[in-house]
């Protein structure tokens, strides 16, 4: 399992790892559990333009279809494209299984996330 | 959750099953996941809480008679103890529901469900039935198990007084006795594996669950609705409201075997007739998918751009390993090896169309070894 504490967390159970002014992103431990078995995903295209909150993918499950939100304004600059050859990659360590990464283009937009402590009662308060 | 719990809903809480509101009752989705408890449906044995099954007994001197009008089977040429899958269709050839037809004897039938249907069922088989036919709903006192799997029969046999071996697909012995308990079983099921179907009395659904999987050990797990779903996907079986429906026909779904026409006259068989002899409009047809992306029930299906129907159930298929659908498609864009396009979220999505690439089930397999 990898470290969850130095990753941000969206209210859309969305992961970001920030790199300089690159942030990484994936989906939570809870959204692959929540989904089951992910059998399908789509990725954005690499130069697309996203706001925080836009859809910048889809994930299916065998059987359920979710939109992958955008946890922060930017442009996609690499995706991850292992994962639609193995999908599967997500419910084996969602915290490591980066879908995309965007060039962060309002830094401000961070502190609207939560940290690791505050995703944890989200959960507890979701729940 | 809202829902009516099942006998086994401790048991399901108990095994940290994924708890869903399937029409009206909580029941399981998944508890390892959906993949894995599809797997060992087909490699070991699986064993499926069904309990929301309607149970209808159809009663009297003229029960037959009335069976004869009512489904599309043959009720006069099963034999006693035989089961056989069927139809209530309405006068327009639309199907009512699917079921399964128990004949114990030609004055006492007994037909399984589906749960969501159990309402509508049960007011049109008492609607139809004449005065000297008693029908009633014994749903409330049948808890039904489904044991699936290749591994099936050598799990339950010693737990049980029936001769399996003598027990053969579609037939059913009452008043065996499982793991101590009163059982009727039924060598059927819902998954294309071999398999049991087990009627309980409420009060002796806990204890058998428990004593199968004990028996079971290491090759019988506890199976959820998702993947009694994929299997029975997989296997091309139809499930009620997307194969077949008040305005699907079991000719169109392809199930014209169990429309027997030679019988003698019942509900729904002039439209069907009809149907046939001018020839079908549309037809299920078998999909792979092309491009990449899952067809799922109802996304609609273009040849050329332009729509010619609709997916009645798509998804991943976990033992073929591939993204496949079915699909009720108009009869002159229904020839295999044709491309169609499904919309996928608005974009539109290859699939070709192909001819026997789902699993073939067991009972297939093994009637055309001759077995």
């Amino acid at each position: 399992m990898s470290v969850r504490e130095d990753l941000l967390y969206s209210k859309e159970h969305e992961w970001v790892r920030i790199e300089g002014t690159m942030a990484y992103m994936g989906i939570t431990e809870y959204a692959a559990r929540q989904l089951g078995d992910i059998v399908y995903v789509e990725l954005p295209s690499k130069g697309m333009q996203l706001a925080s909150g836009g859809r910048l993918g889809i994930i299916e499950s065998v059987k359920a279809v979710a939109d992958l939100h955008c946890p922060v304004s930017g442009q996609v600059v690499e995706i991850n494209l292992d994962l639609e050859i193995e999908p599967q990659q997500i419910n084996l360590d969602a915290h490591a299984a980066w879908i995309a990464v965007l060039e962060i283009a309002k830094a401000e937009e961070l502190k609207g996330l939560l940290t690791y402590a505050e995703y944890q009662e989200f959960l507890r308060a979701i729940k | 959750m809202d829902g009516r719990k099942t006998p086994l809903y401790d048991a399901h809480i108990k095994g940290q099953g994924k708890m869903v509101n399937f029409n009206g009752w909580q029941l399981p989705l998944e508890f390892e996941g959906i993949i894995k408890e599809h797997q060992r449906v087909r490699t070991l044995a699986g064993l499926f809480d069904v309990s929301h099954m309607g149970e209808i007994m159809v009663v009297g001197i003229g029960a037959e008679t009335f069976m004869q009008r009512l489904v599309t089977a043959d009720c006069a040429k099963m034999s006693d103890r035989q089961v056989t899958y069927s139809f209530l269709c309405h006068e327009q050839g639309g199907v009512i529901d699917d079921l399964l037809v128990y004949k114990f004897s030609s004055q006492r039938f007994l037909l399984v469900v589906n749960a969501v249907n159990i309402e509508k069922d049960l007011a049109w088989v008492k609607a139809k039935a004449p005065s000297d036919v008693a029908v009633w709903d014994a749903s409330e006192g049948y808890a039904q198990l489904a044991l699936q799997g290749p591994r099936s029969q050598e799990i339950l046999a010693p737990l049980c007084t029936a001769d399996l071996n003598a027990l053969r697909p579609f037939w059913f012995v009452d008043q065996t006795m499982v793991a101590g308990r009163t059982a009727l079983l039924s060598r059927t099921g819902y998954t294309g594996e071999d398999g049991f179907e087990l009627y309980l009395a409420a009060i002796d659904a806990l204890p058998v669950w428990e004593a199968l999987l004990g028996q079971g050990g290491q090759h019988i797990a506890p199976i959820g609705l998702g993947a009694r779903d994929t299997l029975r996907f997989e296997a091309r079986l139809p499930l009620y409201g997307q194969e077949l429906s008040e305005s699907i026909n079991p000719l169109e779904a392809g199930l014209g075997a169990f429309v027997k026409f030679n019988k003698g006259d019942f509900v729904g068989r002039e439209a069907l007739w009809r149907q046939k002899k001018a020839g079908l409009r549309r037809k299920l047809v078998e999909l792979e998918m092309v491009g990449r992306g899952i067809a799922r029930a109802h996304y609609e299906v273009y040849k050329e751009g332009r729509h010619i129907g609709f997916i009645t159930t798509g998804s991943f298929a976990p033992t073929l390993q591939k993204n496949v659908a079915l699909a009720l498609v108009e009869v002159e864009h229904s020839s295999a090896g044709g491309m169609v396009e499904v919309s996928i979220r608005n974009s539109m999505v290859q699939a070709r169309i192909n001819e026997d690439i789902f699993y073939e089930s067991v009972y297939r397999r093994k009637g055309k070894k001759g077995e």
